[in-house]
């Protein structure tokens, strides 16, 4: 610690460079941040969804409906404890790029299907006696600034109601939570009853069922079952359970975590030639300085602890900020990839804490050793 | 009077390029305890060779070097860093402060490496730059004093870890007449009052004469100053 004064005026002799230096390793790591807080994020919600519960969409493709009529034949197969279902209705409020997720389904055993989801009984109550009513995600309510009471006026690309119009107006009765991103609060969720009656084709059909189970582990025995049941028929179905759903869908998108790797590194390489030439710079010119201290009784290891003192302020200091400017910003990222509530884990801004750490260290060993070389009689005499 | 610097049959020689220059050849030199000597010479004469030798910065080819008692020509660099650390305080002519520390930071530099409290540094500090009259520059960077300034500095420097031997090479060349005096007669006073051995490297013969003994160095040679002067 006594040492401080003297890494720290180090570090300081040239501002200009120093800061220059600082805000590259910032922007350094704030993208290690939020890539790798993506990925971590993926991950945990991929953790997080459920494996009690059964998934349950056409096998031609998702678009594709189901009959309603196969819920009975669900609910009979052993092991299956209840059976919701889900209708995607494409919406948007105003314009057609303010897109509105927006979902109907079985309202009343929304609870039992989804015990995650955070909703109140009165809200439950209230979607029962509002036919046109609607539930909205806290992130909704917050982005679009709507409160219960609202009346809002949604267009839909796809369905028409009876009258021929694009038009579906809801009332907000209820906003319902998650905790931690274990379910997406962007949606706005409505009756099927409702949307089903109003609706001028498909009617009888939805998009999606939910089945929850008993034992998890014979999650892949019921899917089997279940789709045993519809095999060979016109409408086929494929079941798997939620998180292998979503592991599936991230591993469409490729191997992000190479991505990421890969991004990462070559930003991290091209920024230890950055901070090397700084500390090389920046030794270079104190090589008089350098060999007063060493004139006055400082070891060659102690030089090397300035250096390397100086180069893990330098790296640290400038990842600390970084990764907390990603950690600030990690929230509304998570949120636009439908994980709003989750941070950036702590496991990641250890991470490139470390990996800071390692940066410093290659950079500073070269001037270190230089550093340490150094001749009192030459470098005083100016050779 | 006691002797304590002893150098006996001392060679050095450096190579320059493709050639080895020989700077000191059998040189033999005691300096008394509480003695301020002066070495003068021409530009490549090994005065400043001798002075390196002495304190510690550089280590002869053959021959002893004992300071206070102890070899110091056989110290491993690093036994030899410990030793500057608690027996040489150094004054340079270009004075070499670090320009980022304040006055107060640069006397403290050879205290960080001893085991004194912050409070116990910091008390030192205060009393070495109250001993070259500078307490109330404690807080100025080297850019914010003048020459003669800095030069007291790096005296307090020098003096703030209570040293053997006070070491000085051309304290006074980047100095004007006036300031030089007021330097010299500070390293007089620390010499008289506080009993500091000092060896002092110089070309102005005014300088020398502060000193209590003038030697002359010649080709790696010793010669009173008289006669050198003479010569």
């Amino acid at each position: 610690m006594k040492y401080l004064p003297l890494i720290w005026a180090g570090l300081w002799r040239k501002r200009v460079r120093t800061v220059l230096t600082m805000l590259s390793v910032i922007v350094a790591f704030v993208l290690f941040g939020v890539m790798h807080g993506v990925t971590a994020g993926i991950d945990q919600m991929v953790n997080q969804m459920s494996n009690s519960r059964l998934r349950i969409q056409s096998r031609v493709n998702i678009t594709e409906a189901l009959p309603l009529a196969h819920r009975a034949r669900i609910e009979s197969v052993p092991g299956v404890l209840g059976v919701g279902y889900y209708n995607f209705l494409g919406t948007y409020y105003q314009e057609p790029r303010n897109q509105v997720s927006t979902g109907a389904m079985d309202i009343g055993g929304l609870r039992t299907m989804f015990p995650e989801i955070e909703l109140s009984q009165e809200a439950v109550d209230a979607m029962a006696q509002t036919r046109d009513g609607a539930l909205i995600g806290h992130d909704l309510a917050e982005a679009r600034g709507w409160k219960i009471g609202d009346r809002i006026p949604l267009k839909s690309s796809v369905w028409m109601r009876k009258d021929g119009a694009p038009d579906w107006t809801f009332e907000i009765v209820g906003v319902y939570g998650s905790a931690r991103g274990k379910v997406p609060t962007n949606e706005l969720w409505i009756n099927y009853g409702y949307f089903d009656e109003e609706r001028t084709f498909g009617n009888g059909t939805v998009t999606l069922y939910f089945v929850r189970i008993n034992e998890p582990a014979r999650s892949g025995e019921i899917a089997e079952q279940i789709d045993g049941l519809f095999a060979n028929s016109a409408n086929e179905t494929q079941t798997m359970n939620e998180r292998d759903w979503l592991r599936g869908r991230v591993a469409q998108i490729g191997n992000m975590a190479f991505f990421v790797n890969a991004i990462i590194g070559a930003v991290m390489f091209t920024l230890l030639f950055l901070t090397g030439n700084t500390m090389m710079q920046s030794v270079r010119e104190r090589i008089p300085e350098l060999a007063v201290l060493k004139t006055y009784g400082f070891s060659s290891g102690a030089i090397v602890s300035l250096v390397l003192g100086e180069a893990f302020l330098l790296c640290g200091a400038a990842a600390g900020i970084g990764l907390g400017i990603a950690r600030l910003a990690s929230p509304s990222i998570f949120r636009a990839i439908g994980a709003g509530g989750l941070a950036l884990p702590w496991n990641v801004i250890a991470t490139g804490l470390g990996v800071a750490a390692v940066v410093a260290l290659i950079s500073a060993v070269p001037p270190a050793w230089r550093a340490q070389r150094i001749s009192i009689v030459d470098a005083l005499a100016g050779r | 009077m006691t002797a304590l610097v002893s150098i006996k049959q001392v060679y050095k020689s450096y190579v320059r390029g493709k050639q080895r220059v020989e700077v000191l050849h059998g040189l033999d030199l005691n300096v008394e305890k509480g003695e301020f000597l002066a070495l003068m010479g021409p530009s490549g004469s090994g005065k400043s060779t001798l002075l390196n030798l002495i304190g510690g910065l550089d280590r002869p080819d053959r021959g002893e070097i004992s300071v206070a008692g102890q070899r110091i020509d056989s110290l491993s660099s690093g036994q030899l860093a410990k030793w500057r650390a608690r027996h040489v305080g150094f004054v340079f002519q270009f004075y070499n402060l670090l320009p980022v520390l304040t006055a107060e930071r640069n006397v403290e530099v050879p205290l960080l490496l001893t085991k004194l409290s912050s409070r116990e540094r910091k008390r030192n500090v205060q009393a070495a730059l109250e001993l070259v009259g500078l307490a109330d520059r404690a807080k100025h960077k080297p850019s914010e004093l003048s020459g003669g300034q800095q030069q007291r500095v790096a005296i307090a420097r020098a003096l703030v870890a209570d040293p053997t031997l006070l070491v000085c090479d051309e304290p006074t060349g980047d100095l004007d007449r006036e300031t030089s005096d007021s330097v010299l007669q500070l390293l007089e006073l620390l010499n008289r009052e506080q009993g500091k051995t000092i060896v002092m490297v110089t070309h102005d013969p005014r300088a020398a004469g502060h000193a209590s003994r003038r030697l002359y160095v010649d080709k790696g040679s010793l010669a009173d100053a008289s006669l050198g002067a003479a010569a």
